[in-house]
């Protein structure tokens, strides 16, 4: 042996294998293990799948009752042929974790507050503020209360047991390319993770308040009542309510007192309002779009249902496509990986959607703490003793991080000296919130695709409880009907839009809205239903619905008026205004402006620009400049109206919504924040804030036409990210127009996440796309393959078909068995 | 003709030892050792042959795939890593980090089993 080259040489392996076997840090993240993840045989090679490979099989589920058909068509959705319904959760859950698992696995670990299990230490804030949320606690609560119904716990179970197949089969050099990447492995899927997924969906449909009522605290502090009331108005004068104006009620059942001190210390100007910025906030635009007509207004005389939520668009999909045919019910649709059964989809008797209620079910309460131990608290008149929950969040290459989280009467203590930042300092917010009082979970939709008429649309939906839905309906007998359905606490004018003081019960909520009061329309005889996040009603209604921000007015403007106007309905047409990119704000909005512009001395080149709007079809679609004119404008005049005056706050304000600002330019008033505030030796009017914009718009739009940016498709430049937001595993530069305000509601990365369409004809008609592919690798032909389709405004066929059917059909693709032995 | 046995031997045991996909990626470093003492050639052709066995089967191996795959995924990891896209590229990466792993420890190898005094006259 030459020791010394032997030595230098052994050495020299061992060093480069750890090297290779270490991950590297570069930038702020870290690389894979390159020799780990470059190994053909282990690493990420072995996720590229063959373009033209098989997805036929024959696979063994020991706890299968019977034998489980399924057939894969062009498109890789599953279509699932059982002989009960546990076996076909149980194969659903298996499909899921086949083609998701990562997806599964990570949304459901967000919610857990566990991110910096994966991803290091700095996501720490963002696991304290699940945690401190409830989240856990929640799903927990939930799985408790929904467990008592046997069938879902079946369901649920089977399903579990389906994914965990699949993991337990999985050979390590098997596992999804994302695990690969993180360096990190599967672990086993329990019943509990469907309830933290369900919860993710209500956090992010209903959780916007917990940053925005701070935001609005300030906001009323800053201000004073009164003029935050003007300023912050809930009358909205174009609304076009889900349930028309001029509908009568039925006087409240719940009589909702405000509490006497409500003057001096809710509405007054107390300068106690905290705020705070949290690490994640539910997208403003997370709404939908769904609607309904009647036999009466279409061509085939079979009603149509139409369906869009818009939400955070990502690969993978949150959606993945399936039927399920056993012999008590066949539905087709869009599932949740995470979570047995069909979300929005249909049967052959009925179909239905959803839309967000965007009703306030989330509050904060105001407490005192006898100290930082947080085991005591102050309410009504005596110390109560809270229920300290340690919360341990391990850190990947890093010591675990505990925290504590107090829970009250009213919820989870969320801010609190250990959890703070500069404007909450020194206070305990307690969340109240009606996702932490359990509920029946999924039992509604698993109702809804067993539902064969109204009545049993009804009963399903009034189990519903969060995040409140507008649940469109369909049924062959003809029948369509919308009803706003969730636990909707009972409020008296303002309730709950602010921190609320918490040192007794006198501001506690004081009802949930039974569900018979809960806003509905069935057969109307206009010939359709519909909603868009608007207020389900206008003022005649007798609870608080919440304040205005919260709810979009145009979109259910244009849905409307266009319902009224059609007729001879097909489902090509509505294909057509599912995808329509008219601007519904800009046609009452672009009036205003110009009438302002033409009162103003412009430049050449403002006048340009001026012409481009003037000259602008309305419509959003991708190679309009008129659209971003008018977008660059009215950007600038939110600026030019609010930023001077909002900007001397020292915490942060929400900016008054667009509908505000357009109310006032219409009146055309003289206007105190027009006024620039740091001219004091100046006076600026509305017109002068319009110049102001014109100016700032003219330099921004010669700039982008300089960059060939300023037709509206390259302008926003959509896209769609991956949930760990890596480039190339995401979707750039999408050729998609719509935006704000537009039934298409594409955004920059937001937007319909589910486009859908069923005709009940006998043989029912249905279409439906979705920004993603069935698979959720990345090194699938699926998993992206939808999303040109989706971008042009086009549809799939869906295919429904009995068994007999899809076993003949030439569009499945492939068969997969399930057996028990 | 040893050069040759050396790297097939290489890159079948390192085939064969990559298909448990329990074992650690790096389990070839130990074929590869072994070959290069069980088939002594001088330090020099032991790394060329170890590098090659392995170069060859990664590189072959990732090319035979990204066929497949129609260079789907090759793509958008040599864009992650950052490789300016190019799929032969990673490929050849691939064969280069595989090789220089196996090459070091043939040459570990080989050292091993060499007396201070080389002898001369071994040929492939």
């Amino acid at each position: 042996m030459r020791i010394v080259p032997f030595i230098i040489s052994a050495v020299g392996a061992a060093g480069l294998i750890a090297v290779l076997n270490t991950q590297l840090p570069v930038g702020g993240s870290k690389t894979p293990r390159l020799g780990y993840f470059l190994s053909p045989q282990q690493g990420f090679w072995q996720n590229a799948e063959p373009v033209n490979g098989s997805h036929d099989g024959n696979i063994k589920l020991v706890g299968l009752k019977a034998k489980v058909d399924v057939y894969m068509d062009e498109r890789l959705v599953p279509h699932i042929y059982a002989e009960n319904d546990v076996d076909a959760y149980y194969t659903q859950g298996y499909l899921h974790a086949k083609y998701r698992l990562w997806q599964m696995e990570f949304q459901t670990h967000v919610a857990a507050g566990r991110l910096s299990e994966i991803v290091g230490p700095d996501r720490i804030d963002t696991d304290k503020f699940f945690r401190r949320m409830g989240m856990v606690y929640a799903a927990e609560k939930t799985m408790k209360e929904a467990s008592k119904n046997k069938e879902i716990k079946a369901a649920i179970d089977a399903y579990a047991q389906g994914v965990n197949d699949y993991i337990s089969k999985l050979e390590p050099q098997q596992i999804p390319f994302e695990y690969k990447l993180l360096d990190y492995k599967p672990e086993a899927w329990t019943a509990q993770k469907t309830y933290l997924f369900l919860m993710f969906m209500s956090y992010d449909l209903t959780a916007r308040g917990v940053t925005n009522d701070l935001k609005m605290t300030n906001a009323r502090n800053y201000f004073g009542y009164e003029d935050f009331d003007q300023l912050y108005t809930n009358v909205q004068d174009s609304l076009d309510p889900i349930v028309p104006k001029g509908t009568a009620y039925t006087p409240a059942s719940i009589s909702v007192t405000a509490p006497a001190s409500v003057d001096s210390l809710y509405y007054g100007k107390t300068n106690s309002g905290g705020a705070a910025i949290a690490p994640v906030v539910p997208d403003k635009n997370n709404g939908s779009n769904n609607w309904a007509v009647a036999g009466s207004k279409t061509k085939s005389g079979r009603p149509i249902l139409a369906n869009d939520p818009h939400l955070g668009l990502n690969l993978p999909s949150l959606w993945y496509e399936v039927q399920i045919t056993t012999p008590t019910h066949s539905t087709y649709g869009a599932s949740f990986p995470g979570s047995p059964a069909v979300i929005i989809g249909f049967n052959d008797s009925i179909a239905w959607g959803v839309t967000n209620a965007g009703r306030d079910v989330i509050d904060y309460y105001d407490m005192k703490f006898k100290d930082s131990t947080l085991e005591q608290y102050w309410y009504n008149d005596v110390w109560n003793k809270a229920d300290v929950k340690e919360e341990v969040i391990k850190v990947k290459g890093k010591p675990d991080v505990i925290d504590h989280v107090a829970y009250t009467a009213f919820g989870p203590v969320m801010y609190d000296p250990s959890y703070k930042n500069e404007s909450t300092k020194g206070k305990y917010l307690a969340l109240k919130w009606t996702a932490h009082e359990g509920g029946q979970g999924l039992q509604t939709f698993y109702d809804l695709n067993r539902a064969r008429n109204f009545d049993d649309y009804l009963t399903a939906i009034h189990k519903w409880t969060c995040p409140g839905q507008n649940f469109v309906f369909v049924s062959k007998s003809g029948d369509i009907a919308i009803k706003q359905q969730g636990a909707f606490v009972a409020r008296w004018n303002r309730q709950g839009d602010f921190i609320m003081p918490g040192e007794d019960n006198q501001y506690m909520w004081q009802g949930i809205i039974p569900n018979t009061e809960n806003p509905m329309m069935k057969n109307p005889a206009r010939g359709f239903v519909s909603s868009a996040n608007q207020k389900s009603t206008d003022d005649s209604y007798p609870y608080y619905l919440g304040a205005a921000s919260d709810f979009p007015v145009y979109r259910g403007v244009i849905i409307n008026k266009k319902l009224a106007a059609m007729n001879n309905i097909t489902a090509a047409d509505i294909q057509e205004m599912q995808t329509d990119n008219y601007n519904v704000f800009a046609e009452m909005a672009r009036p205003v402006l110009l009438k302002f512009a033409s009162e103003i001395a412009l430049t050449t080149e403002e006048k340009k620009y001026i012409g481009v709007l003037q000259s602008w079809n309305l419509r959003n679609d991708v190679g309009e400049q008129g659209a971003t004119v008018f977008r660059a404008i009215w950007d600038s005049l939110e600026t030019a109206i609010w930023k001077d005056e909002f900007e001397r706050s020292p915490l942060p304000l929400p900016w008054p919504d667009e509908p505000i600002l357009l109310d006032i330019m219409l009146r055309d008033s003289v206007y105190y924040f027009a006024d620039n505030a740091n001219t004091p030796d100046k006076t600026e009017t509305l017109r002068d804030a319009v110049s102001m914009a014109i100016q700032k718009a003219t330099k921004a739009c010669a700039e982008l036409e300089k960059n060939e940016e300023l037709a509206w498709g390259k302008f926003k430049d959509s896209r769609i990210n991956h949930l760990l937001k890596i480039d190339p595993l995401s979707r750039l530069h999408l050729p998609i127009g719509g935006g704000v305000h537009i039934i298409n509601a594409t955004t920059k990365t937001h937007g319909p996440s589910w486009r859908m369409i069923v005709h009940m004809t006998d043989e029912i008609e249905a279409y439906g796309v979705y920004p993603g592919g069935q698979s959720g690798n990345p090194g699938s032909k699926y998993y992206d393959d939808f999303v040109d389709t989706w971008a042009a405004g086009k549809y799939y066929r869906i295919l429904f078909l009995k068994k007999i059917a899809a076993a003949k059909s030439a569009q499945m693709k492939w068969h997969l068995t399930f057996t028990n032995s | 003709m040893k050069f040759l046995s050396a790297l097939l031997l290489t890159a079948l045991l390192a085939f064969a030892t990559g298909l448990y996909g329990a074992l650690p990626w790096w389990s070839f470093a130990i074929t590869s050792f072994i070959v290069a003492i069980a088939i002594h050639q001088k330090a020099g052709k032991a790394f060329l042959a170890g590098f090659a066995g392995l170069f060859l089967l990664w590189s072959i191996l990732a090319f035979l795939i990204d066929n497949a795959n129609d260079h789907i995924l090759a793509t958008k990891v040599a864009t992650i890593l950052p490789l300016g896209g190019s799929y032969w590229v990673l490929i050849l990466l691939t064969g280069i980090i595989g090789g220089l792993v196996s090459g070091l420890t043939a040459l570990a190898g080989s050292y091993m089993r060499q007396t201070p005094k080389p002898k001369q006259s071994e040929s492939i």
